[in-house]
């Protein structure tokens, strides 16, 4: 059970190279170098000699992204132990960074999602970011009731780990909290929630 | 207009500030304080000259938070169909104008953490309005101000008083300096966002820079003062009106249909904002698409024109109007 078809439901459009950038800073995590290699596939390998990268490869993650990513050379390549590290040395990276910087994010939407508010703090446009969901669909929600915010959500219903109640997982999605929303569902008459379906694999 | 939020004013101070550049300030005759603007935005200036009425945009450069009164600055244009030429030798102190109501397609982003104001000539006059707003708001910016000769440009030695040589820097042709415009903006931090006022070659040029450099679109900004051109003469038919206006060659559409007492929609009348855009039911000639609103595809389908900037090379248009 799923309430869609919100407009603030992020898309993403794809981690198109932009040749015109004189530095292409890159967040990855998991999945996310797939979506560099299809643009090495389809430009060359020429941007990766002033791109820098950033990876934090998850458990879930094949184990050989790194090396592969490596193996291509890159200006500056550095590995995260955890997404929370990762951005900050990515913050670090911005108040480096100047207007010639292009900034590439791909990964799970729960990490797109922070990569994107950082830089948004540091006043860039969300669309001047290039990203691309790579790896699982699972989300990050917040519970509107405590508040509190739940990782790596697979499945709607699901039980806020905080509070524990049985949350419906919305389309709707808070650029400031980089996250999705989730509401009660059984709000009226409290056990009467209908079995989790598993929706983000 | 439909609505009419028009506000009558007196002209209570002129000055001139350069060679060519006049500053006129206005009061409202009925006493009451001006809507406070935002920098950046302009208003349509409206007069009786003879028989006709001039209707002409022009940027507020005074504070934004000065209800009191409103100024503005006007290049004497040399080839002048009359408008700029009319507020430089026949506007006297006292004259009663009226004004629009403050549109603002020239906004700053208020996210942005640096802002880089590049101005030419007489379009250093929404900037005015803008520094005097950041600066209130301690925010960090910089003016790169190009002038033809240091009597022509205005303004320049108040702003570099004002806000500091760190600042503002100032570039005058006839001693060959010009703005740095590559190394400038190759070295700017993320999250600055730039602005740029001025004739239409020195935009292009700019812009151009930014994008060859690698700066996003959504952190570039302009404002060109664009003028109705002048062009051959042809004929309007107005389906709705039921009428029939000749368009001369110094008119626009805009102002051909006003002289002939229809009242069409309005704002910037310099083609930017896209409240003039009217359906084209039938045309004999090419239209000449003056305006920057109109995406690419709805000016090749000859089937919305902006009446304000844009005509035809041809006998006839027949508007929906
Ligand atoms: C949003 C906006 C803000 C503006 N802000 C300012 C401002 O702050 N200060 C300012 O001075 N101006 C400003 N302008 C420009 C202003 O509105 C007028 O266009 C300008 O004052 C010229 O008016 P005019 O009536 O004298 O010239 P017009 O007679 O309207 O002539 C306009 C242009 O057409 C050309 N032209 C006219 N007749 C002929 C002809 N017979 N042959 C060849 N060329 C011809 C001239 O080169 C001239 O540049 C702004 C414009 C816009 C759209
Ligand atoms: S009045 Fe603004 S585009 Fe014509």
């Amino acid at each position: 059970m799923l309430v869609n078809g919100i407009k603030s439901r992020p898309v993403y459009t794809g981690l198109t190279i932009d040749p015109n950038a004189g530095r292409h800073l890159f967040a990855l995590e998991g999945e996310g170098p797939q979506a560099l290699f299809d643009q090495v596939q389809q430009v060359g390998a020429g941007f990766l000699a002033s791109a820098q990268i950033l990876y934090v490869p998850t458990t879930a993650a094949p184990k050989d992204h790194a090396a592969k990513i490596a193996a291509l050379k890159p200006d500056d390549l550095w590995l995260a132990p955890t997404i929370a590290v990762l951005l900050n040395r990515f913050r670090n990276e911005l108040s480096r960074a100047t207007m010639r910087t292009r900034i590439y994010v791909a990964g799970t939407e729960g990490f797109i999602g922070q990569v994107m508010r950082e830089t948004l703090d540091f006043g860039v446009d969300h669309k001047s970011i290039r990203n691309e969901h790579r790896g699982s669909e699972a989300r990050r929600v917040q519970c509107v009731h405590c508040k509190g915010i739940t990782e790596d959500v697979k499945t709607s219903p699901y039980a806020c780990t905080h509070c524990g109640l049985n949350l419906l997982v919305r389309d709707h999605y808070s650029r400031r909290l980089a996250a999705f929303q989730g509401v009660s569902i059984e709000a009226e008459e409290p056990g009467t929630a209908p079995p989790p379906e598993e929706l983000f694999r | 207009m439909s609505i009419n939020t028009d506000m009558a004013v007196r002209v209570t101070a002129i000055t001139q500030v350069a060679e060519s550049v006049k500053r006129f300030r206005f009061e409202r005759l009925d006493g009451k304080p001006f809507p406070v603007f935002p920098g950046g935005a302009h208003v349509v200036v409206a007069w009786k000259d003879g028989g006709m009425i001039r209707r002409n945009p022009y940027s507020l450069m005074s504070a934004p938070g000065d209800t009191s009164a409103y100024e503005i600055s006007v290049l004497r244009v040399e080839k002048s169909r009359g408008g700029s030429a009319f507020l430089h030798e026949k506007v006297k102190l006292g004259d009663t104008l009226s004004l629009s109501q403050p549109v603002d397609l020239f906004p700053i982003d208020q996210r942005g953490r640096k802002h880089i104001f590049m101005a030419g000539g007489i379009g250093i006059t929404p900037f005015m309005a803008m520094m005097d707003q950041l600066s209130k708001l301690n925010q960090n910016f910089e003016l790169h101000y190009a002038v033809r000769t240091r009597t022509h440009g205005a303004y320049w030695q108040e702003l570099t008083e004002r806000y500091g040589a760190h600042r503002v820097k100032i570039y005058c042709d006839a001693e060959k300096l010009f703005i740095p415009t590559e190394p400038l903006l190759g070295a700017q931090p993320l999250g600055t966002h730039l602005y740029v006022c001025g004739p239409g070659g020195m935009i292009d040029g700019v812009l151009g820079t930014a994008r060859k450099l690698g700066w996003p679109e959504e952190n570039l900004h302009s404002e060109r003062f664009l003028a109705p051109p002048p062009g051959a003469p042809f004929t309007v038919k107005l389906t709705r009106s039921n009428k029939t206006v000749e368009v001369a060659e110094h008119q626009s559409i805009l102002e051909a249909v006003e002289a002939a007492g229809v009242d069409a929609p309005f704002m910037c009348r310099g083609g930017a904002c896209g409240q003039c855009e009217t359906n084209v039911t039938a045309c004999d000639g090419e239209i000449l698409h003056h305006d920057h609103y109109l995406p690419q595809a709805d000016k090749a389908s000859g089937k919305k024109i902006m009446i304000c900037v844009s005509r035809i090379k041809g006998k006839e248009i027949t508007l929906d109007l």
